[in-house]
C-alpha cells in the first residue's frame, strides 16, 4: 500500500505541487523586498552613520577641544590637536576621523558635553583615492552645515529618550 | 617638636605619632587618605578649606585633621557616617561658586576638586541659585588665570609669604566676596613664581604658554634634568605625539624638592623656535646650503684629517652633557690638540693650574639649609641658581646670617646680615680676608694682594660672622667666575675660608662644568684632572691664534662668548669654523663655514654633573626637530669616519661608563693649593656691568622661549639695550 501511494505521488508531481501551493501564497501576499537605491528602509534617529560637526545657530563652532571624543574612542580614529583660537577660546586647530578604524560606536558622540561630534544617519558614501578615508575638519563642518536640519530634528526626536 | 610618642587610634587601628604632630601628617605617613585642598606640606596650615574634617571621639562636631594636634587615647574616624557626610556637605559648600567648565579646564583630568568630587561629593547638584562670577587677573606672560574657579585654598598666598618671601598675591576681601589677587594690577614677577601653577589643586592658576594645547590623559610623562643651571633640578617633560608640551617638576628633596624655577619650566619654548637648524649645512661662495649629514661629516673629517693636530681649536658649551665633552676630549686627544675647553665667559684664565680638580658647592645643596654664617661673593644668585637661593633663603629665616660681596646690590627676600657692594671685589674680600685673620698668619697666595689693607667695620663684621659660625660656607658665584681678578678673588675666598674655618663652594656656569672638568674639557688637563704637558689655548686665545680649525660645540659665539671680544668677527677669519649647534643665526652665518644640527637636552640622552658632584643621566625624551641628531651620535660618526679605535659606542650610557671606568672613584674637590704670593690686580678689580648674565639669557634655549622673553624682567633688559 506504501509502495502504492508513494508510486502515485511521484507521478502526479505531489510534492512538487506543495512546493508550488508556497510560491502561490507569497505571489499574492504583501511584499517586503526593497528596491534599493530607489527605495529605502525607515532609519531610527539614533542611527549611527557618517560624522559631522555641528555649529551654534549663529555660526559658532561648538566643539571646545576638551579632547573627551579622542579618549574615548575605542578604535583611536580620531586625533584632535587644540590651541586657543582667533576668539580666544579652546578650539581645535586640527579634528581628523579615520573612517577606516571608526567602528562606529556612538561613543564620541555621547562622551561630547556640547553635542558638537555627531554621527548622522548618512551611510552611503564611498572613497576612491586613499587618504580619502580621512574627514579633516573642515570636511566635518561642512558635512555638518549641510545636514543641519536633519540632525536638528534627530536630537529633537530622540531628546524625550536620554 | 618634643620626640614623645602619642598613641592613638585611626578607624579602629593604633598609630603612633609624636608629640605636636597634626593628625593629617600622621595619616598620610601611614597611608590613610584624607581629602584636602588647602593643606600643602611644603606650607603652612591654613585650615580653611574644611575638606579634612574627621570625627574624633568626644569631640562636639568634626574636627579638620590639618590643624588638630593628635593626643594620647584619641580615637579618630575618618571615613565614619559624621565624617563622610561632613566632607560630602563641605564639597557641596566649595562645589556651589565652581563653573562646570571641566572639559574646557586645562586642568581638567588633574585637577583635585574633579577627584575629590567624584570621590566625596554628590553625584548630583542641587543648587539652582546664581554662580558667583569673578575677573580674570592679567598675572604676567606665565600664569595663565581663570579666578571663577579658585576656592580659596589660599596656597598661592602662602607660597609668596613662606617659599618666595614676597607676597605678590594676596586674599582681598572676606566670605562671597574674598579674592586673590595682586594689590595693584602688576604681574607676577619672582623667578619661582611659577610652583603656583601646581600648588593650584583647580584650574584657577595655570600654565598660559601651555594653555589650551593638550590634556593630562594623553601626554606621556618622562623624567629629564634641568640645563640651565648647575643646580640640575630633576623634571618631568609631558610629551605629546613627540613633542614637549610642558616641563613640571619632580620630586627630589636633595636637590629641588617640590620646586622649579621658571626659567627651567618655560625654557622648553626655545626647543620648537623657529630658529631651529633643520639640516646641516654648508657655505660655498659666501652662499649656504643644506647638504646631507654624510656628506657634512666626510667634509668635516676630510678638513681635519688635512689640519695640522695642533692647529684644531675646540670650543664646548658648559651645557654640554658629560658623553659629548667626553667624545670632545677624546677627539682632541687623537688629533694630539690641547686647544680645548668650556670656560667661555672666563676673563682671567693667570691661574688655571690652581683650578678646582672637581669644582662643587663645598657642600650638598640640602645641607646649604644648616649652615649659620654663609657669605656669597661675585653672584646674583637668585637669578644664577634659584633654587640654591631659595635654600639660602630656608636657611636665613631659620636663623643663618647670610652676607653679600657684590659690585652691585641685588634684591633678596630675607634679612641679609651685610651686603657689602660699591667697590671691586678683591677689595672687599681683602678686607675680610685681614679681619678673618686676624691674630692669625694670611695664606701665602694673598700676602700681596692684602698688604696695606685696613678692614672696615662691616668687613669685620663679615669675618666675624664668618669666625662665629660652626656651619659656614663661602660661596663664589659666576660673577666672581667672570672678574677679570678672578684668581685674586679666588685666592682671598680661600684665604677666608681657611682662616674662619668654613668651607669654600662654587657656583659654576652652565649645567655641567663640574663634567666638563671630569672629562678634560681643558687646555691644562685631561680627564680626571691630569695635567698636560704642555698647555693649550684657553677660550680667552684661542680665537686669537691662526688655527686650521675650530669646533664650536653647542654655542652661540656672538652671546656665549662674551668674555671674547670680536668672537664672531675673530671666527669669521678663521680658515674653517664647523659649528654644532641646535640653532642657526646670523652670527653662526657669519662665523661659521659648516653648521651641523645637534639636539637640545630634550632630544639627546647624557648626564649632567650638577654642583654638589651628582651624575644625573636623563634619556631623551622628544623627537629630534627636521634632522637634528644627538650630539653623542654625531661625535662618535665622527670618531668613525677619523677611524679613531675604539668609538663603537652604541648608546649615551656606554660612553659614560667608559668614561667612569677611566676616572675610578672621584670626589668633589675644592682644595686651593698655592703658596706663591698673587700679584695685586691692576685696575682689573672696577665694578664691571657686564658680567652679570640676564637670567633669561644664560644659554640658547632660554634665550628663545617666547614666554621667559616677554617676562618683565626680560622686557626691561630690552628696553635698556642700545
Amino acid at each position: 500500500m506504501a509502495t502504492l501511494n508513494s508510486l502515485v505521488k511521484t507521478f502526479l508531481l505531489w510534492e512538487l505541487l506543495q512546493g508550488l501551493r508556497v510560491t502561490l501564497r507569497n505571489f499574492f501576499a504583501e511584499k517586503v523586498t526593497i528596491q534599493y537605491p530607489e527605495e529605502k528602509t525607515p532609519q531610527s534617529p539614533r542611527f549611527r552613520g557618517l560624522h559631522a560637526l555641528r555649529r551654534y545657530p549663529n555660526g559658532e563652532e561648538r566643539c571646545i577641544a576638551c579632547k573627551l571624543c579622542e579618549a574615548v574612542c575605542p578604535a583611536l580614529a580620531i586625533t584632535i590637536e587644540s590651541d586657543t583660537g582667533p576668539d580666544g577660546l579652546r578650539r581645535t586647530t586640527r579634528y581628523d576621523i579615520d573612517l577606516f578604524k571608526c567602528i562606529y560606536c556612538g561613543f564620541c558622540e555621547e562622551a561630547c558635553p556640547v553635542d558638537a561630534i555627531v554621527e548622522t544617519r548618512i551611510h552611503e558614501y564611498h572613497m576612491e583615492t586613499p587618504g580619502q578615508n580621512i574627514l579633516t575638519k573642515d570636511m566635518l563642518l561642512a558635512i555638518g552645515d549641510k545636514y543641519e536640519a536633519m540632525i536638528a530634528a534627530d536630537k529633537a526626536a530622540d531628546a524625550a529618550y536620554l | 617638636m618634643s620626640n614623645d610618642i602619642v598613641k592613638f587610634e585611626v578607624d579602629g587601628k593604633p598609630v603612633e605619632g609624636r608629640q605636636g604632630q597634626m593628625i593629617m601628617e600622621v595619616t598620610d605617613a601611614i597611608g590613610v587618605y584624607i581629602p584636602r585642598f588647602c593643606y600643602h606640606e611644603k606650607l603652612s596650615i591654613a585650615a580653611n578649606c574644611r575638606m579634612c574634617l574627621v570625627e574624633v571621639d568626644n569631640a562636639p562636631k568634626p574636627l579638620v585633621a590639618c590643624a588638630t594636634p593628635i593626643g594620647e587615647g584619641m580615637k579618630v574616624f575618618t571615613r565614619s557616617p559624621k565624617a563622610a557626610a561632613a566632607q560630602k556637605a563641605t564639597m557641596e559648600f566649595l562645589l556651589i561658586n565652581h563653573p562646570l567648565d571641566c572639559p574646557i579646564c586645562d586642568q581638567g583630568g588633574e585637577c583635585e576638586l574633579q577627584d575629590l568630587a567624584m570621590g566625596y561629593g554628590r553625584d548630583v547638584s542641587r543648587y539652582t541659585e546664581k554662580k558667583r562670577i569673578v575677573k580674570d587677573k592679567d598675572l604676567g606672560p606665565l600664569i595663565s588665570t581663570d579666578m571663577t574657579r579658585c576656592i580659596h585654598c589660599t596656597r598661592c598666598v602662602r607660597f609668596g609669604e613662606e617659599i618666595a618671601g614676597i607676597q605678590e598675591l594676596g586674599t582681598i576681601g572676606r566670605a562671597e566676596d574674598m579674592k586673590i589677587s595682586t594689590y595693584i594690577e602688576k604681574s607676577i614677577d619672582h623667578e619661582l613664581s611659577g610652583n603656583i601653577i601646581d600648588l593650584c589643586p583647580v584650574g584657577a592658576l595655570n600654565n598660559k604658554p601651555y594653555r589650551y594645547s593638550a590634556r593630562a590623559w594623553e601626554m606621556e610623562q618622562h623624567p629629564t634634568v634641568s640645563p640651565h643651571d648647575c643646580v640640575g633640578s630633576n623634571l618631568f617633560a609631558h610629551v605629546l605625539r613627540g613633542t614637549v608640551k610642558r616641563i613640571v617638576p619632580r620630586n627630589n628633596e636633595a636637590i629641588n624638592e617640590t620646586w622649579i624655577s621658571d626659567r627651567d619650566r618655560y625654557s622648553y619654548e626655545g626647543i620648537y623656535s623657529s630658529d631651529r637648524m633643520q639640516s646641516p649645512r654648508v657655505k660655498e661662495g659666501g652662499q649656504w646650503h643644506e647638504i646631507s649629514w654624510e656628506d657634512a661629516l666626510e667634509k668635516l673629517a676630510q678638513t681635519l684629517r688635512e689640519s695640522n693636530g695642533e692647529k684644531v681649536g675646540i670650543l664646548a658649551s658648559p651645557s654640554v652633557t658629560i658623553e659629548e665633552a667626553h667624545l670632545l676630549a677624546r677627539i682632541a686627544d687623537y688629533l694630539g690638540t690641547a686647544n680645548i675647553d668650556h670656560r667661555l665667559r672666563r676673563r682671567d684664565f693667570s691661574d688655571q693650574g690652581e683650578d678646582a680638580q672637581f669644582p662643587w658647592l663645598g657642600c650638598d645643596i640640602a645641607d646649604i639649609e644648616n649652615c649659620d654664617a654663609v657669605l656669597i661673593a661675585g653672584s646674583n644668585i637668585r637669578k644664577e641658581a634659584p633654587i640654591l637661593a631659595h635654600r639660602l633663603r630656608k636657611a636665613a629665616v631659620g636663623g643663618a646670617k647670610v652676607g653679600f660681596a657684590n659690585s652691585e646690590v641685588y634684591d633678596y627676600y630675607f634679612k641679609v646680615a651685610e651686603y657689602l657692594a660699591g667697590r671691586g671685589l678683591v677689595e672687599q674680600l681683602s678686607g675680610i680676608a685681614v679681619a678673618a685673620a686676624q691674630g692669625k698668619k694670611l695664606t701665602s697666595a694673598v700676602t700681596d694682594l692684602c698688604k696695606g689693607v685696613k678692614a672696615d667695620k662691616q668687613q669685620k663684621r663679615m669675618a666675624k660672622m664668618l669666625k662665629d659660625a660652626t656651619h659656614g660656607l663661602v660661596l663664589l658665584g659666576n660673577i666672581a667666575g667672570r672678574h677679570k681678578a678672578f684668581s685674586a678673588v679666588r685666592a682671598l675666598a680661600a684665604s677666608i675660608a681657611s682662616t674662619t674655618g668654613t668651607r669654600l663652594g662654587f657656583l659654576s656656569e652652565g649645567a655641567n662644568s663640574a663634567g666638563a672638568h671630569l672629562a678634560g674639557v681643558l687646555p691644562h688637563r685631561r680627564s680626571g684632572g691630569k695635567t698636560r704637558d704642555e698647555d693649550g689655548l684657553h677660550a680667552g686665545e684661542m680665537l686669537d691664534a691662526d688655527l686650521h680649525a675650530v669646533l664650536l660645540f653647542g654655542l652661540e659665539p656672538d652671546l656665549d662668548l662674551t668674555a671674547t671680544e670680536d668672537a664672531v668677527k675673530k671666527l669669521a677669519e678663521q680658515r674653517f669654523v664647523v659649528a654644532f649647534s641646535p640653532y642657526t643665526s646670523d652670527a653662526l652665518d657669519d662665523a661659521a663655514d659648516l653648521q651641523l644640527p645637534i639636539g637640545t637636552f630634550a632630544e639627546t640622552a647624557g648626564t649632567f654633573v650638577n654642583c654638589e658632584g651628582r651624575w644625573q643621566s636623563f634619556a631623551g625624551v622628544a623627537k629630534p626637530v627636521g634632522q637634528a641628531r644627538p650630539g653623542w651620535k654625531v661625535l662618535r660618526v665622527l670618531g668613525n669616519l677619523l677611524e679613531i679605535e675604539g668609538f663603537e659606542y652604541l648608546s649615551a650610557a656606554d660612553v659614560c661608563d667608559e668614561l667612569q671606568e677611566l676616572l675610578g672613584e672621584v670626589t668633589p674637590d675644592n682644595a686651593y693649593r698655592r703658596k706663591k704670593a698673587l700679584r695685586k690686580p691692576n685696575g682689573e678689580d672696577a665694578p664691571a656691568s657686564d658680567v652679570d648674565i640676564p637670567i633669561y639669557e644664560v644659554d640658547a634655549i632660554v634665550r628663545r622661549a617666547t614666554a621667559l622673553q616677554l617676562t618683565p624682567e626680560a622686557q626691561r633688559l630690552r628696553s635698556t639695550d642700545p
